[in-house]
């Protein structure tokens, strides 16, 4: 292998002192790394849309917007359709079932997680949205999950509702033959 | 209207890229990738008119802000001093604002830096701080993007294997990279085959490492190519564009961002059949399997075909259309540098001075940078020959 | 050189916290403004450049979203500075200036309601030797108030009066935040936030954003009647190290001012990117004003959205421009702490 460039001479200055030779550091080892707590405290605020979306899902309804130019259906909506810059204010009420696009199974613990790995992180089309969510995948599998699968949301139950994405804890198989995974090719 | 400047590319300089940089202060860090370009330029900081820095996350570092603050290591005191911020694609689009105001004639010669310093902080959080309101991330990036990959192997039909290859032959290329993060000279097929299965289809062993590094170019105007020591490389086109990230009708398996992107590149250095005009390509594939995602949307494949190129061995580094000859994100990655270390290795190549892994005869290369989920793309073209 | 020109400005009306929208909300009605006050639609942009902080909004890549308010589909050139707006409109207009567009959307945003804004900022300092000691932004403000009023460049008093002559020409700005009539004597008496420093020299903590339509030659001609040209523009940083500047000094905004040309001519207008009291005297040294009609808006005093009021001091002088009540004028923005980076633009109108 070739070498790494030799610093230049006179643009680079690295002290070459043997500190072991000046008593007053002499045992003094090099700093490495200062460890600096920093704790910033943040009060966020969701806005409009992402607020009736909210409401809606604490009473279990799933609310989609209707971008005012193309009239798709986007979900979650976030107040603006993003491919025409104008703000969406029609909500669609969408079904509680949807269809798996694409998929990966997730085999890595991480902080948060909610279930055992492996477990399946999809995107699901759902009925009345023409835009997919990434969800989880119970109820199966993994190894039996696939693009067309038809799925339905899984609830927290009703006493815990609340204005949280966390109120659909997973999608499970709905028991609803497949959808023919060419007429979802353009949903990813 | 007159022609704009021509740019060229007179100095690269690169860190040695590693998990934990415990050696350099921050400052330090970017220093030792500056101070290596201006010694490759035959320059010194006072020969430096403005400084353009780019980096993704300022939660990477714990930092707000910090170009400020760098503008004294950096020798930026009493000079115009940028920060760009494009996500993952950053590195790319600041060589372009920097590579920009040479063009229109604003500065003669100008210094710019991508870098970041991944180990200041857990990268896991840096990159998905809970937000209440907003659906989690389900396992970082990968869980992001290895959707869009098997939607890829789906519609390809490309044998399961293909992203082993390109991992295979990326980290074995880092060998030859004296800079590059990871050196496993150990690594083969079946190490790979048989690394854990982070999110499946990736591989641990086909995932990008996290990494501290900085890489530095300095950009002058036509005279200052002429006049460079070293062979110059010069820009022959380069270009950014950006898509929402959700959005019906977007295809993140080849986003139109990327295709118009290459188209407009291409159309400014003049190449029509990019295949045979480009000798070698760094591209930003932090998963194994973008290799033959973007060679399909950079129009050297076409549609399903991509694969095929890494399965031929075209894309080796002895192979008809090398690329990552370095080794690629897939052994180094320094978020904020990345892009940049594609368009600095791109140079080192058309210049000859990329060492082991320098591709013979190397005129013409392409460096690619993408970011956010899949909707920032950034990328140039560069020469050995003037424009 | 091509001529570039600002002809559209917009901004929000500023408030000290907009709890009913998140960012893309906040800044899309901006955008729409500015677009359609000279007629154009989003496929008529050739560039788009924005400015924010991650920090403000307390999310890794917050700008991503915020895309959305432009809505870029098809796929359009499009970069981003973690910078105040001025340095996407200096970006946009090198863009300009390669020929790679003829018009540009520039816009900047911050909500800084989520966090504790000085607390927030002083995470911007040398992360070894100032960050651990979480000096906060109006600290070290003070720091260089007291270097002001101790070096007998400036007092107390005259401090409170740039305060209340702010803050009463703010009441003619539709968008400020903090306006009316205050009285020096009373400023005075209040206590201070940190001394020197009482709470009317400071700046309000603000959400809001602004945008701007930048377009070239015969374009900015055909768009409005008075386009608002930008005959100079240019920016420079200072050293970090506070102990190593002399506070009472901004050598950048000098030179910065130096480079844009500003001494070529008389000044009618200037809006000074000054969010303590203190800053607009240094800064009136070190830009040569000469009787100049300073911060009509009521400057950063009257409303200072982070990352937007820079960019707001070049619209608020492309709109006098605009409107003819200005043939001059010197819009400045800042950055960093104690005014440590600084932008200095000279806009002009025809004839």
């Amino acid at each position: 292998m070739s070498e790494i460039a030799e610093l230049p001479e006179g643009l680079w200055y690295q002290p070459d002192v043997d500190t072991s030779q000046i008593p007053a550091i002499a045992g003094v080892e090099a700093v490495r790394s200062i460890r600096v707590p920093a704790r910033v405290e943040y009060l966020y605020t969701p806005g409009r849309a992402p607020t009736r979306f909210l409401r809606a899902l604490a009473e279990k309804r799933i609310m989609g917007e209707r971008c005012p130019v193309t009239g798709k259906v986007y979900v979650p909506p976030r107040g603006v359709s993003p491919v025409v810059g104008l703000p969406t204010e029609e909500q669609v009420e969408l079904g509680h079932r949807g269809t798996v696009t694409t998929f990966c199974v997730v085999d890595i613990a991480f902080t948060g997680q909610v279930t055992e790995t492996p477990f399946v992180s999809a995107l699901v089309l759902i009925d009345g949205a023409d835009i997919t969510l990434h969800g989880l995948i119970q109820g199966i599998p993994p190894a039996d999950v696939r693009p067309g699968m038809r799925v339905e949301a899984v609830w927290v139950p009703d006493d815990e509702l609340s204005t949280s994405f966390e109120n659909i804890r997973w999608w499970r198989p709905s028991g609803e033959p497949d959808v023919d995974p060419d007429t979802i090719r353009e949903y990813l | 209207m007159a022609r704009n400047e021509r740019v060229a590319v007179v100095g690269v300089g690169q860190t040695k890229y590693a998990a934990t940089r415990g050696d350099v202060s921050l400052p330090g860090l970017l220093r030792e990738a500056v101070f290596r370009a201006l010694d490759d330029a035959g320059m010194a900081m006072g020969d430096i008119d403005a400084v353009v820095l780019g980096k993704a996350p300022d939660f990477f570092e714990g930092l707000m802000m910090p170009e400020p603050y760098l503008a004294d290591a950096l020798g930026a005191v009493g000079k115009p001093l940028l920060r760009v911020h494009t996500a993952g694609s950053v590195g790319g689009s600041t060589a372009i604002v920097a590579a920009g105001l040479v063009e229109a004639r604003v500065h003669r010669r100008v210094l710019t830096v991508g870098w970041q310093m991944q180990s200041c902080s857990e990268a896991m959080w840096a990159l998905s701080l809970p937000m209440p309101f907003q659906q989690q991330l389900v396992a970082g990036a990968g869980g992001y993007f290895a959707p869009f990959i098997r939607a890829y192997m789906q519609r390809s039909e490309a044998p399961d294997d293909i992203g082993i290859l390109v991992a295979l032959k990326d980290r074995r290329n880092a060998l030859k990279n004296p800079y590059a993060h990871l050196h496993e000279p150990d690594i083969s097929y079946d190490s790979i085959k048989e690394s854990l299965m982070l999110w499946d289809p990736i591989r641990y062993a086909e995932t990008c490492p996290s990494s501290d590094g900085a890489i530095a170019m300095v950009l002058t105007d036509e005279a200052g190519g002429d006049a460079a020591a070293r062979p110059p490389a010069w820009v022959h086109g380069m270009a950014f564009r950006s898509e929402p990230v959700m959005a019906v009708g977007r295809d993140e398996v080849s986003p139109l961002a990327g295709r118009q992107c290459a188209a407009d590149v291409y159309a400014q250095a003049g190449i029509t059949d990019p295949r045979e005009q480009l000798d070698v390509v760094e591209m930003y594939v932090p998963f194994s399997w973008y290799e033959p995602m973007w060679l399909e949307n950079l129009g050297f494949a076409e549609v399903g075909d991509g694969w095929k190129l890494t399965e031929k061995g075209v894309t080796a580094l002895d192979g008809d259309l090398p690329v990552n000859p370095s080794g690629g994100v897939l052994s180094s990655n320094p978020i904020g540098a990345s892009g940049m270390i594609r368009f600095g290795e791109a140079a080192l190549q058309v210049r000859g001075q990329a060492g082991e892994h320098q591709v013979d005869g190397a005129r013409l290369a392409l460096g690619h940078a993408y970011g956010g989920g899949a909707q920032f793309f950034a990328m140039w073209v560069v020469g050995a020959d003037k424009p | 050189m091509r001529d570039v020109a600002i002809v559209s400005f917009a901004q929000t009306v500023h408030s000290r916290r907009r709890q009913d929208v998140n960012e893309v909300e906040l800044i899309q009605p901006v955008i729409q403004e500015a677009k359609e006050r000279v007629g154009l639609d989003r496929h008529d942009i050739g560039f788009t450049c924005s400015g924010s902080s991650d920090y403000l909004a307390g999310q890794a890549f917050s700008f991503v979203m915020t895309l959305d308010a432009v809505g870029p589909w098809p796929p359009i050139s499009e970069s981003h500075v973690e910078m105040d707006g001025a340095w996407a409109l200096y970006e946009a207009w090198v863009k300009i200036q390669t020929g790679a567009a003829d018009t540009a959307l520039v816009y900047g945003y911050g909500k800084s309601s989520p966090g504790d804004l000085p607390r927030v900022l002083s995470r911007q300092l040398d992360p070894y030797y100032f960050g651990p000691l979480w000096l906060d932004s109006v600290s070290v403000a003070a720091l260089q108030a007291r270097a002001m009023i101790d070096s007998g460049k400036l007092t107390q008093r005259q401090m409170a009066e740039t305060a209340a002559r702010s803050r009463a020409a703010a009441k003619a700005n539709p968008f400020a935040q903090v306006k009316g009539d205050f009285d020096v004597e009373a400023i005075l008496a209040e206590d201070c936030l940190a001394d020197p420093l009482r709470r009317h020299d400071c700046p309000p903590v603000s959400d809001g954003g602004a945008a701007v339509v930048l377009a070239a030659d015969d374009t900015a001609r055909r768009l409005v009647e008075r386009p608002a040209w930008i005959r100079g523009i240019d920016h420079r940083v200072d050293s970090h190290n506070l102990g190593a500047r002399d506070l009472t000094r901004a050598p950048s905004a000098a030179l910065a001012a130096h480079e844009a040309g500003v001494s070529g001519g008389k000044v009618d207008v200037a809006e000074l990117h000054a969010p303590f009291t203190h800053q607009e005297a240094i800064l009136r040294a070190e830009i040569p004003l000469d009787g100049a009609e300073v911060n009509p808006s009521g400057g950063a005093l009257a409303a200072n959205p982070m990352m937007a009021a820079g960019l707001i001091r070049l619209g608020e002088v492309a709109r006098r421009i605009i409107d003819g009540s200005a043939d001059r004028g010197v819009a400045h923005a800042t950055a960093g702490h104690c005014l440590q980076q600084n932008l200095v633009a000279v806009l002009e109108g025809d004839g």
